[in-house]
């Protein structure tokens, strides 16, 4: 075999030139990722220059290197934040131990399990986002689209290095599976439910990479808390590209009402959908259903699972050091929100079996500060209309309130009055087709399409005009 | 506890050779507990005194080719064996009844064996009291002639009186060898006394009465009656067994073909055999493995996998092969029947047995078995490729041998146990006899698990052993004792499998082991306190 110059082909700094694992990972998956990535990544632009971030080093001066490039020569690499020195454990029932830097046997199964189902997500969105494309609002978004899939492909090389690096042949065998699974098939379907719903228009991008992108910022920050000290720095560098999706997500959304504020404030109505905006209260329901279905994602409240991943230092909470208890959770108690015979309330239970809910609560509490600069934009047009995050009742498959009908203000619903009034919380057929109808392609470099406001500056200190991809 | 006895070193029994006869007079000093603080009263026994006799059957078979029948009997008039002591069995771990039982079942079995094979015949001559193990022990013999005084008795008072079993065979030789009537086999486990005379020859449980006067001579006769029907013969040369040459330290444990190492963090081990063109491996290295099994059953328990592996040429094994699987001489012969009798044992350890297949390794022939005995099965594909002077890429090759000249408690060749109802399947791996087959070939042949390359390796089963280490000790045994003996029932599979799991289940219940048990009852006035319902 000619000698390959593996480090030039794969930023990286895991010493992939010595490492014959790796290589091996190179060679056979490497390729089926790359045919995976032409066949289901971004439909079409695959030949087209795209303006880029590639990370060549963890380091300041390395992770954000901009430059045009074909998306399928995308340069993939591999980086673990630095290691910690003397890291020991941080939580459970080894704290104070020093950290793994190999997978122990006992916990095999279940940390081949977590890296899994958070690396199944990562292909699965851009599945789920390969025909955006075609419906730009403009180049700049368009990159931005390309940079968060080429980034969410990052994370899914991230996560299969971790499985070809530390379990062996069913770990191989997993990565392969993740490149076989497709978002919305029902014979393969991807492994959480949210990565099985379409993103069919870019609103609901939008919604998604500020939502459903947070959720994988909680469940990063969970697992970079963990014992294995290489997942643990895998995903601390993947959290520094998590913040950029969920940045396109925040402004996004916010140009959005930016632009529905001032066709408002220009034709007098609350109504200008006949103007080629998109109304507020609309906005809010797509709200409603984002936050809804992202919050399924944390799993149920009480868990068990938690606890055992927990206590076995697998996997932590967010910000596990902020926290102010004994990180052990074992004789300490929590509440969770629930519902019992058409009342709900707040439940105490052993913390440890909550860890959920506190990973979800923290989730929430971020997801409220986008809401409340959303709400600054509104104020600042003089528009009187708040936005606002349903009740953790609302519209939930997952948990206690899971087949209940909570409204977004909390209160417990008939079957009855909930088909009544469900139409004013989710978005309907009619609105999804009329959002879709809004969206059309704007190639031309600084246009924006009519129901989005251009943002206030471009990516990488230049201009909003700037061609961020050639076509 | 030592496995190994010298030559003579008998404490508990006393041999008189008179080819072809021998005497094994059993003698049972009863302030010489092995375990603890317990009287041997009226020839009752505990391991101590089994390992002589295991000792002392082995012993004959190699260097008394002369021998053709073993009278057992009891030192003293009036007492041939009380069975296991029942002090002991009060106040032993659960763990040490269990090995006990297993290896004084191995002996019976070994004594039934050597009669089959080696045409060593037994008789037990009772002459005395013959209750519960002692009456086991007699059952394992050839006949039984019982002394007709009407007083001597045969019984297996376990139940009734013990609130235990007869476990180490004898309800199933009641019923399996002797053919008893369940229903008679019934009345007598629950009869105490146990019956006596012209009951007891009626219903088979002996085989032959003889009147005090005459008690001698007709052991003499019925003796030299059996010899006739051996083959066993005094021009044959002896084979006299080697002394273990065994170093052991806190960790590592080395005979001459045979290394332990322990890794007391994983619990685990790696048993090292290492093949040798000298004469003496065969023999040497069947009765190290043997040795080394036994110590590990009773004295390393929380070691919980078994890490097998082979050092070595494979011609040097197979240059054995041939005496193991034709042998020509008195001494190649019990050989032979050593191995298999190791490898049963090696099949009945309690314990995870992984076997790794390495370059440098010899899983040949006989020692092909030896991997076969394994639950799962490792082996390399490909070479180490990191090694300065990488090794040739491993193989395997089975030999005749494997074809059911070792049979597995069930009766099946270990290749059978492994591909039971795949005809097909066992056909294709049999045509591999005498040609090397590399790991994935033995993947799909059924004589190895997984075939990890050289990068996955080390991971691959540092991260099995650590999982394995994490199970219940109890259900890995219970598993792995049911995956091992599939198919047919045999008097051993009823014996280590429904008998002892039966026996092992009352030995920890209450009832049996409590502090009002029937264990500690006995003998103290008080009735055991049961615990009254049934599933």
């Amino acid at each position: 075999m000619a000698e390959i110059d593996y480090s030039s082909k794969i930023p990286n700094n895991v010493n992939l030139a010595d490492d014959r694992r790796l290589q091996r990972a190179l060679e056979s998956w490497q390729p089926k990722f790359v045919e995976w990535w032409k066949e289901m990544g971004p439909a079409g632009f695959q030949g087209d220059e795209v303006y880029l971030r590639t990370a060549v080093d963890v380091g300041k001066e390395g992770w954000a290197h901009f430059g045009h490039v074909q998306m399928p020569e995308y340069r993939w690499g591999i980086f673990l934040a630095k290691p910690e020195e003397n890291r020991t454990i941080g939580f459970g029932d080894q704290k104070g131990e020093p950290v793994w830097q190999e997978v122990p046997g006992e916990y095999r199964s279940d940390l081949r399990r977590l890296i899994v189902v958070q690396g199944d997500t990562e292909p699965a969105s851009v599945e789920q986002q390969r025909l955006l494309g075609k419906s730009a609002p403009s180049l700049y978004d368009l990159r931005n689209l390309f940079q968060v899939n080429i980034e969410e492909g990052r994370h899914l090389w991230a996560m299969v290095y971790l499985l070809h690096g530390y379990f062996g042949r069913e770990g191989r065998d997993e990565a392969d599976a993740m490149l076989e699974r497709r978002s919305g098939d029902p014979d393969q379907p991807r492994i959480l439910e949210a990565f099985n719903e379409k993103t069919p228009d870019w609103l609901s991008f939008f919604m998604f990479t500020y939502f459903t992108d947070r959720d994988g910022k909680y469940q990063l920050g969970a697992l970079k808390e963990s014992a294995f000290d290489p997942l643990s720095r895998t995903c601390d560098f993947m959290l520094k590209e998590e913040a950029h999706h969920m940045f396109v997500g925040a402004s996004g959304i916010g140009r959005i009402i930016q632009r529905t504020c001032e066709l408002m404030n220009e034709h007098d109505t609350a109504d200008i959908s006949a103007y080629g905006g998109i109304n507020l209260d609309t906005i809010q329901r797509y709200i409603n259903f984002h936050y809804s279905v992202s919050m399924d994602l944390f799993g149920a409240p009480k868990s068990t699972n938690a606890a055992t991943y927990y206590s076995a230092g697998l996997k932590g909470r967010f910000a596990e050091a902020s926290k102010d208890d004994d990180h052990e959770l074992e004789h300490s108690e929590s509440t969770f929100l629930t519902i019992d015979d058409g009342k709900i309330f707040e439940e105490t239970s052993r913390a440890l079996n909550l860890v959920n809910d506190d990973v979800r609560s923290d989730y929430s509490e971020d997801c409220g500060k986008g809401v409340r600069r959303w709400n600054r934009i509104l104020a600042d047009h003089g528009v009187d209309f708040e936005m606002g995050l349903p009740h953790l009742g609302f519209h939930r498959g997952v948990g206690p309130f899971a087949n209940v009908n909570v409204s977004p203000e909390g209160v417990v619903l008939s079957d009855e009055e909930w088909a009544e009034s469900a139409h004013q919380w989710l978005p309907s057929e009619a609105e999804q087709a009329f959002v879709s109808s809004l969206m059309v392609p704007v190639y031309e470099p600084g246009k924006m399409a009519g129901w989005i406001a251009p943002p206030s500056s471009g990516i990488n200190t230049k201009p909003v005009d700037f061609d961020y991809v050639r076509l | 506890m030592t496995f190994e006895r010298p030559r003579d070193s008998y404490h508990h029994w006393r041999v008189n050779f008179e080819a072809p006869i021998a005497h094994l007079i059993m003698d049972v000093d009863p302030d010489a507990g092995a375990i603890g603080d317990y009287e041997l009263k009226l020839n009752s026994y505990d391991i101590g005194v089994d390992i002589e006799l295991a000792a002392i059957i082995r012993r004959i078979r190699f260097e008394h080719p002369e021998i053709k029948c073993v009278i057992l009997m009891g030192a003293i008039s009036g007492t041939f064996c009380a069975g296991a002591n029942i002090r002991m069995l009060a106040s032993a771990p659960h763990g040490h009844k269990i090995n006990f039982c297993k290896f004084t079942n191995e002996t019976r079995l070994e004594i039934e064996e050597a009669s089959e094979n080696s045409g060593l015949k037994f008789l037990a001559a009772i002459n005395g009291a013959c209750s519960g193990g002692g009456y086991e022990l007699a059952m394992a013999c050839d006949h039984l002639i019982l002394i007709d005084d009407r007083t001597t008795t045969v019984s297996l008072p376990e139940v009734p009186l013990l609130g235990v079993m007869p476990g180490t065979g004898g309800l199933t030789r009641v019923t399996d060898k002797r053919g008893v009537r369940r229903d008679r086999a019934d009345v007598f486990a629950t009869k105490t006394e146990g019956m006596a005379g012209a009951e007891a020859l009626k219903w088979n449980l002996v085989d032959e009465l003889a009147k005090p006067s005459a008690f001698d001579q007709a052991i003499a006769v019925r003796a030299n009656k059996m010899a006739e029907t051996s083959e066993r013969s005094a021009s044959d040369e002896p084979l006299l067994l080697p002394e273990l040459n065994r170093v052991m330290t806190e960790d590592e444990i080395s005979y001459t073909y045979v290394q332990v190492h322990i890794d007391r963090g994983s619990r685990s081990l790696r048993l090292t055999i290492t093949a040798s063109s000298e004469q003496d491996w065969p023999l040497r290295c069947a009765l190290e493995l043997d040795d080394v099994l036994c110590h590990l059953r009773f004295n390393e328990p929380e070691i919980g996998t078994i890490v097998l592996r082979s050092v070595g040429s494979a011609n040097d094994v197979m240059i054995h092969d041939q005496a193991l699987l034709n042998p020509s001489n008195h001494g190649e012969r019990e050989t032979s029947f050593l191995w298999a009798r190791v490898l049963s044992r090696l099949d009945l350890m309690a314990r995870s047995l992984f076997a790794t297949v390495e370059p440098g390794s010899c899983f040949v022939g006989v020692l092909a078995e030896v991997a076969l005995a394994a639950d799962r099965t490792y082996m390399l594909e490909g070479i180490f490729e990191d090694d300065e002077n990488p090794l040739p890429t491993p193989t395997m090759m089975l030999s005749e041998l494997s074809l059911g000249s070792m049979p597995m408690a069930n009766g099946l060749s270990r290749m059978q146990s492994r591909l039971w109802l795949d005809e097909d399947g066992l056909e294709l791996a049999l045509a591999t006899v005498g040609r090397p087959v590399e790991a994935a070939e033995a993947v799909s042949l059924g004589m190895a698990t997984f075939a990890p390359d050289d990068l996955d390796w080390e991971g691959e089963i540092r991260l099995a052993i650590e999982e394995r280490a994490t199970y219940s000790p109890d259900a890995l045994t219970g598993m792995e004792a049911n995956h091992r003996f599939c198919g047919p029932e045999t008097m051993a599979t009823k014996i280590f499998g429904r008998l002892s799991a039966w026996q092992n289940w009352i030995f920890y219940r209450p009832n049996a082991s409590g502090e009002s048990g029937s264990l500690r009852s006995y003998g103290s006035g008080s009735r055991g306190d049961f615990d009254l319902k049934r599933t």
